[in-house]
C-alpha cells in the first residue's frame, strides 16, 4: 500500500458486493463507508435475533425480526448520508445473483457464516473473474484472505472439512466424550420421541442385536392409550438408561478395553416423592410453545451451574411431560432448535443422565445448549478487526497492488511478537477441481453403489453442488431444476435408485462422469475407478474420492481459510494449531527459530508446489523480519502436513 | 457483590461473549467503570467495542467543538448533528454510545483532563486517553499511580496508515490457560514516563520503527507547542531536524528512524479509517483482559501499520533501572 492520500480513487469510484451483515457484517459495512466507499450492496438472508445484538452494532432491540440487510443500511446511511447503499433480503445462492450479477462489482467481500454459502460465492467469483476477500472469526481468532483468479489459491483450492460425523456405534454404544451424548440425545432420543416417526432411527440398534430390535421396540417409545404421563416419562427413562445399558452390557466383547457404564433406573435414582413434587405447574399457565420451560416449573435458576444427575433426571421427566401437556400438537413433526428451551432443556437433560451413566464428565446446560445449537463464539472486538484488515486487503484488490496481497491470521496469544500476522497468500493449488480442469478420481464399488448415493455423498456433500447435472459423455443421467417435465423427473429418479453399473449408460471401471451446476457455472469431471471393498468404520461412504487434495477428503481436516462465526469450523483448528506452536514460540529466541526449522518434518513435495515460498522472503526488506515471515509460513505448512498425515 | 448472578436479560444478550470469556468474566465488565479522554476515530472503535461487552459505566472527556476533521474517521457522530449547537465532541458521542447497549451508563465530564483530582480518578478501573500533548499523558499516568487502586491506563493514537496504543497495567497478576493447566502469571509495567525514556541505545534493533518515528513526532509536537496530531507535510525539514537531534542525543544512527517513515506520518496526519477499527478492536480486547484477569495481556506497545499488515507487540522496558 501506498500512502493514504492514493487510495482515494481507487476506493471512489469501485462497486462493492459484501455478502453477510452479520458480526462481521456490521463492522464492515461501516468501516467500508467511513473509508469512502460510495457504493456498497449488501446481501443478507438472515433476520435480527436478540444474541446479535451484543456485536451486532448496527442493530436494536427494536429491530428484531427485520432483515438485517435493511436495517444495516439504514443505520450507515445515518452517518452517511450521501452514499449509496443496496441491500438485498435474500439468500445468496437465489438464482438472481448469477455470474451476470456478480461481473458487475469490483471486488466481493465474505462475511458469511457457513461453508455452503463461501463455496457458492467463491465460485460464482471465478466464474466472474471477480476478485473475493474471505474472512472468518472465532472468539479472539480470525482471519482474512485474498482470492484473485490466477494469482492466488481459491477458497476451495484446499478441501473445507465436512462437517464433523461420529461412527454410529460410538453414539448408540460406546460414548467417551460428552459431545457423543449430545448427538444421542439429540438426533436419536429427541428425534424418535417428538420428531418424525417415519424417520429412520438407529436409537435402539445395539452391536449385537441390530437384525431384531427395530422391530420389537417400536412400540416401546409410544405412549400407550391412557398411561399416565409420568408413568410413561419413567418407561422411557428405565428403558433407555436402564435396559438398553444392561442390553449393551451384556456383549462382553464390547467392553474388554472399555469402562462399563453404570445402567440407570428412575427407582434408584429418584425417591418417589421428588417426582410428585413435579405434578403442580401442568395445570393453569399459559400454553405458548417456546416459553414452556422445566427449569422454571422446577425453580432451577441458572443455566451456568452443572446439575447434579438427580436434578437432570428431574429436568428430564418434567420437560418430557411438558411437551406432552403444553405442546402435544407439535409432537410427531419437532426438529431439534437451539432457540427452543423445552427442548434443550430435554436434550441436555439426556445428554448428561447418559454422561453420567458412562462416567463422562456432566455440563450445564448452558454448556449443553452451546454443543447441541453448534452456537458461534463471537465478540465485537475480532469482527471490527478483521473488518478493518478486509477493507486493507480490498484496497489493494482495487488498485491490483498483487505484489502486497496477505492472508492475515489474527491470534489470541502473540506469534513471534505479532497479534496481526500476515502471510503471502498462496498461488493456486494445480489440482484443484474448482479452479482448474484437473479431473477428480472416485474410487467406489459400481455394482452396490446408487446413483443417488453417489449425488448424495460425492456431488451434493462433497462439491458441494446445489442443482447438479450429471452427464456421461451427451448422455443426461441425472439434473434438479424448475423446468423439468413429469417424465424426465420420473426417469431421473427411477435412474437415482439404479446401481451404477445399471444405468442407461453404465458406470463401470474407467468411466468419466461429467458433473455440472448452472447456477455456480461449475464444472467437474469424475473419473471412476471400481473397488470391491470399502471398510466401513474408515470409509462410511462406501466410496472414496480422491484428487483436488494429496489424500482423501475423508483424513484431510482442512487448512486455514475462514469459517465466519462459527462454532466447529475449520478456521478454529488450523488457529488453534497455530496458536500451539506460538506458545512454544514464547520462549524462544532467534537461535531457535532455526532449531525449530531443523525439526520440522520434511514437506511433501506436493504441499511444497502449492506453497509460493521464494516469494516470501520478499516480503519485507529488513532482512530480520524475513526470518520471521520464513518460519510463520513454515508454520503454517506445518499445519498442513498435520492434516495430511 | 461477587456472587452476583447475571440477570437473565444479560445472559440472553451476552450469550455469544459468554462463550468466549465465561460468566465470570462477563460479571466483572459490568461492574468495572471506564474513563475515555479525546473522542478520535480510534476511541469511538473502542468505546462501541467495550460498550458492546458490556461495561458498568463509560465517562468521555472531551469538550472540543466537532470540526470536519473529527468527522472522518468517527461513525460515532452523525452529520446533520456537526451543526451542534454547542454540543461538544464527548455529547455527540455519548448520545451514540447509549443506543448501543440499554445496560451501559454512559455520561460525560466537562473540564480538562489534568484538573481533575485524586478523588475523581478513583471512581475508574480503566483510564483511556488519546489526542494528548506528551506532557499530559506522562502526568495523566502518574496520577493514576499515585491512587491506591489499581487503574489501567492506555494511550491509543492513530495517524495515516499506523496504530499505537500503550499500557500500563502497573502490577498486575492474572490467569493463563494454556491447554489445560491455569497458571498464575505477574507483570511488572514501567509507566509512560519510564517506557519513554529508556535509552534507544539500550533498545533492541529489532524494536519497530515505528515506536522511534512516533516519539520523534510527539517530540517535534512537543517542542513548538502543537495541539497533537497537528503536524503536516510542511514540517518535514523541520521533524527530520528533530530526528537527526534525537538520534545523536541517543547515540544511535540516524537509520534507526527511516526518513521514509516519517515522511509517510507526516503525509497523512489523518486517521485512516480501518486502521482506528483494527487499533480500536485491540485495547478494546486489551482493557476487556484487563478488567477480567483472563488471558495474556500485551505488554507495552503494540503497533499497527496497514503497509505491511503486522500488528507487532514491544516490551520497551529499562533493562537496568537503576541507571
Ligand atoms: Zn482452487
Amino acid at each position: 500500500m501506498a500512502s493514504l492520500l492514493q487510495y482515494h480513487d481507487a476506493i471512489k469510484g469501485a462497486k462493492v458486493l459484501m455478502v453477510g451483515a452479520g458480526g462481521i457484517g456490521c463492522e464492515l459495512l461501516k468501516t467500508l463507508a467511513l473509508s469512502g466507499f460510495q457504493d456498497i450492496h449488501i446481501i443478507d438472508m438472515d433476520t435480527i435475533e436478540v444474541s446479535n445484538l451484543n456485536r451486532q452494532f448496527l442493530f436494536r432491540q427494536s429491530h428484531v425480526g427485520q432483515s438485517k440487510a435493511k436495517v444495516a443500511r439504514d443505520a450507515v446511511l445515518r452517518f452517511r448520508p450521501h452514499i449509496n447503499i443496496t441491500p438485498y433480503h435474500a439468500n445468496v445462492k437465489d438464482s438472481s445473483f448469477n455470474v451476470e450479477f456478480f461481473k458487475e462489482y469490483d471486488v466481493v467481500l465474505n462475511g458469511l457464516d457457513n461453508l455452503d454459502a463461501r463455496r457458492h460465492v467463491n465460485r460464482l467469483c471465478l466464474a466472474a473473474e471477480v476478485p473475493l476477500v474471505e474472512s472468518g472469526t472465532t472468539g479472539f481468532l480470525g482471519q482474512v484472505t485474498v482470492h484473485v483468479k490466477g494469482k492466488t489459491e481459491c477458497y476451495e483450492c484446499q478441501p473445507k472439512p465436512a462437517p464433523k460425523t461420529y461412527p454410529v456405534c460410538t453414539i448408540t454404544s460406546t460414548p467417551s466424550k460428552f459431545v457423543h451424548c449430545i448427538v444421542w440425545a439429540k438426533d436419536l432420543l429427541f428425534a424418535k420421541l417428538f420428531g418424525d416417526k417415519n424417520q429412520e432411527n438407529d436409537l435402539n440398534v445395539h452391536a449385537n442385536d441390530s437384525a431384531n430390535a427395530s422391530e420389537q421396540t417400536q412400540d416401546v417409545f409410544e405412549r400407550r392409550k391412557d398411561e399416565d404421563i409420568e408413568q410413561y416419562g419413567r418407561r422411557i427413562y428405565d428403558h433407555v438408561f436402564g435396559y438398553n445399558i444392561e442390553v449393551a452390557l451384556s456383549n462382553e466383547e464390547t467392553w474388554k478395553n472399555r469402562n462399563r457404564p453404570r445402567p440407570m433406573y428412575t427407582r434408584d435414582i429418584l425417591h418417589d416423592n421428588s417426582i410428585e413434587q413435579n405434578g403442580n405447574v401442568v395445570k393453569g399457565g399459559p400454553t405458548d410453545g417456546l416459553s414452556v420451560s422445566a427449569m422454571t416449573s422446577l425453580g432451577l435458576k441458572n443455566p451456568q451451574d452443572v446439575w447434579s444427575l438427580v436434578e437432570n433426571s428431574r429436568i428430564f421427566l418434567e420437560s418430557l411431560k411438558l411437551f406432552f401437556v403444553k405442546r402435544e400438537k407439535e409432537i410427531g413433526s419437532l426438529t431439534f432448535d437451539k432457540d427452543d428451551q423445552l427442548a434443550v432443556e430435554f436434550v441436555s437433560a439426556a445428554a448428561n443422565i447418559r454422561a453420567a451413566s458412562f462416567g463422562i464428565p456432566l455440563h450445564s446446560l448452558f454448556e449443553a445448549k452451546g454443543i447441541a445449537g453448534n452456537i458461534v463464539h463471537a465478540v465485537a472486538t475480532t469482527n471490527a478487526v478483521i473488518a478493518g484488515l478486509i477493507v486493507i486487503e480490498a484496497i489493494k484488490v482495487l488498485r491490483k497492488d498483487a505484489e502486497s496481497y496477505r492472508m492475515t491470521y489474527c491470534l489470541e496469544h502473540p506469534s513471534r511478537k505479532m497479534l496481526l500476522m500476515p502471510v503471502e497468500p498462496f498461488e493456486p493449488n494445480k489440482s484443484c477441481c474448482v479452479c482448474s480442469d484437473t479431473p477428480l478420481t472416485l474410487e467406489v464399488n459400481t455394482q452396490r453403489s446408487k446413483l443417488r448415493d453417489f449425488v448424495e455423498k460425492i456431488v451434493k456433500a462433497k462439491l458441494g453442488m446445489n442443482s447438479p447435472i450429471i452427464m456421461i459423455g451427451s448422455v443426461l443421467l441425472y439434473e434438479v431444476g424448475d423446468d423439468l417435465d413429469e417424465g424426465m423427473i420420473a426417469n431421473y429418479n427411477a435412474n437415482l435408485e439404479k446401481m451404477l453399473c445399471e444405468l442407461p449408460t453404465p458406470v463401470t471401471g474407467g468411466t468419466m462422469i461429467s458433473v455440472e451446476d448452472l447456477r455456480q457455472e461449475f464444472t467437474c469431471n469424475v473419473y471412476i475407478k471400481h473397488r470391491e471393498v470399502f471398510d466401513e468404520e474408515k470409509e462410511p461412504d462406501g466410496m472414496v474420492l480422491f484428487g483436488w487434495t494429496q489424500a482423501p477428503i475423508e483424513k484431510n481436516d482442512n487448512k486455514a481459510n475462514g469459517n465466519g462465526e462459527t462454532a466447529s469450523n475449520a478456521l478454529s483448528t488450523e488457529l488453534s494449531e497455530v496458536q500451539k506452536d506460538a506458545e512454544v514460540e514464547e520462549i524462544s529466541e532467534d537461535t531457535e527459530i532455526i532449531g525449530k526449522k531443523r525439526k520440522l518434518p520434511e514437506m511433501p513435495s506436493s504441499v511444497k508446489d502449492s506453497s509460493n515460498q521464494k516469494d516470501v522472503q520478499k516480503i519485507d526488506d529488513d532482512d530480520e523480519d524475513d526470518l520471521v515471515m520464513f518460519d510463520h509460513l513454515d508454520d503454517a505448512n506445518m499445519v498442513k502436513k498435520k492434516r495430511l498425515q | 457483590m461477587d456472587g452476583e448472578e447475571l440477570t437473565e436479560q444479560e445472559t440472553a444478550l451476552y450469550d455469544r461473549q459468554i462463550r468466549v470469556w465465561g460468566a465470570d468474566a462477563q460479571r466483572r465488565l459490568s461492574k468495572s467503570h471506564v474513563l475515555v479522554h479525546g473522542m478520535a476515530g480510534s476511541v469511538a472503535e473502542f468505546c462501541k467495542n467495550i460498550v458492546l461487552a458490556g461495561v458498568g459505566s463509560l465517562t468521555l472527556v472531551d469538550d472540543r467543538p466537532v470540526t470536519e476533521g473529527a468527522l472522518t474517521a468517527n461513525f460515532l457522530i452523525l452529520p446533520d448533528e456537526s451543526v451542534s449547537n454547542g454540543k461538544s465532541l464527548a455529547d455527540l458521542c455519548r448520545d451514540s454510545l447509549k443506543e448501543f447497549n440499554p445496560m451501559v451508563r454512559v455520561s460525560v465530564e466537562k473540564g480538562d483532563l489534568l484538573s481533575f483530582g485524586e478523588e475523581f480518578y478513583d471512581k475508574f478501573d480503566v483510564v483511556v486517553v488519546s489526542c494528548c500533548p506528551l506532557a499530559t499523558k506522562k502526568l495523566i499516568n502518574e496520577k493514576c499511580r499515585k491512587l491506591s487502586k489499581r487503574v489501567a491506563f492506555y494511550t491509543v493514537d492513530c495517524r495515516d496508515l499506523c496504530g499505537e496504543i500503550f499500557v500500563d497495567l502497573q502490577k498486575y497478576k492474572y490467569t493463563k490457560k494454556k491447554l489445560d493447566e491455569t497458571t498464575e502469571c505477574e507483570l511488572q509495567y514501567p509507566s509512560f514516563q519510564e517506557a519513554v525514556s529508556v535509552p534507544w541505545s539500550m533498545l533492541p534493533r529489532k524494536v519497530s520503527k515505528l515506536y522511534f518515528a512516533l516519539r520523534v513526532i510527539e517530540k517535534f509536537e512537543e517542542v513548538e507547542g502543537r495541539n497533537p496530531g497537528d503536524t503536516y507535510i510542511e514540517d518535514l525539514a523541520a521533524v527530520l531536524q528533530m530526528k537527526k537531534e534525537l538520534c545523536e542525543a541517543q547515540s544511535v544512527s540516524e537509520s534507526h528512524v527511516p526518513n521514509a517513515l516519517l515522511e509517510r506520518l507526516l503525509m497523512g496526519a489523518r486517521e485512516f479509517p480501518p486502521v482506528c477499527a483494527v487499533i480500536g478492536g485491540i485495547l478494546g480486547q486489551e482493557v476487556i483482559k484487563a478488567i477480567s484477569g483472563k488471558g495474556d495481556p500485551l505488554k507495552n506497545f503494540f503497533f499497527f501499520d496497514a503497509m505491511d499488515g503486522k500488528g507487532i507487540i514491544e516490551d520497551i522496558v529499562n533493562p537496568n533501572p537503576e541507571k
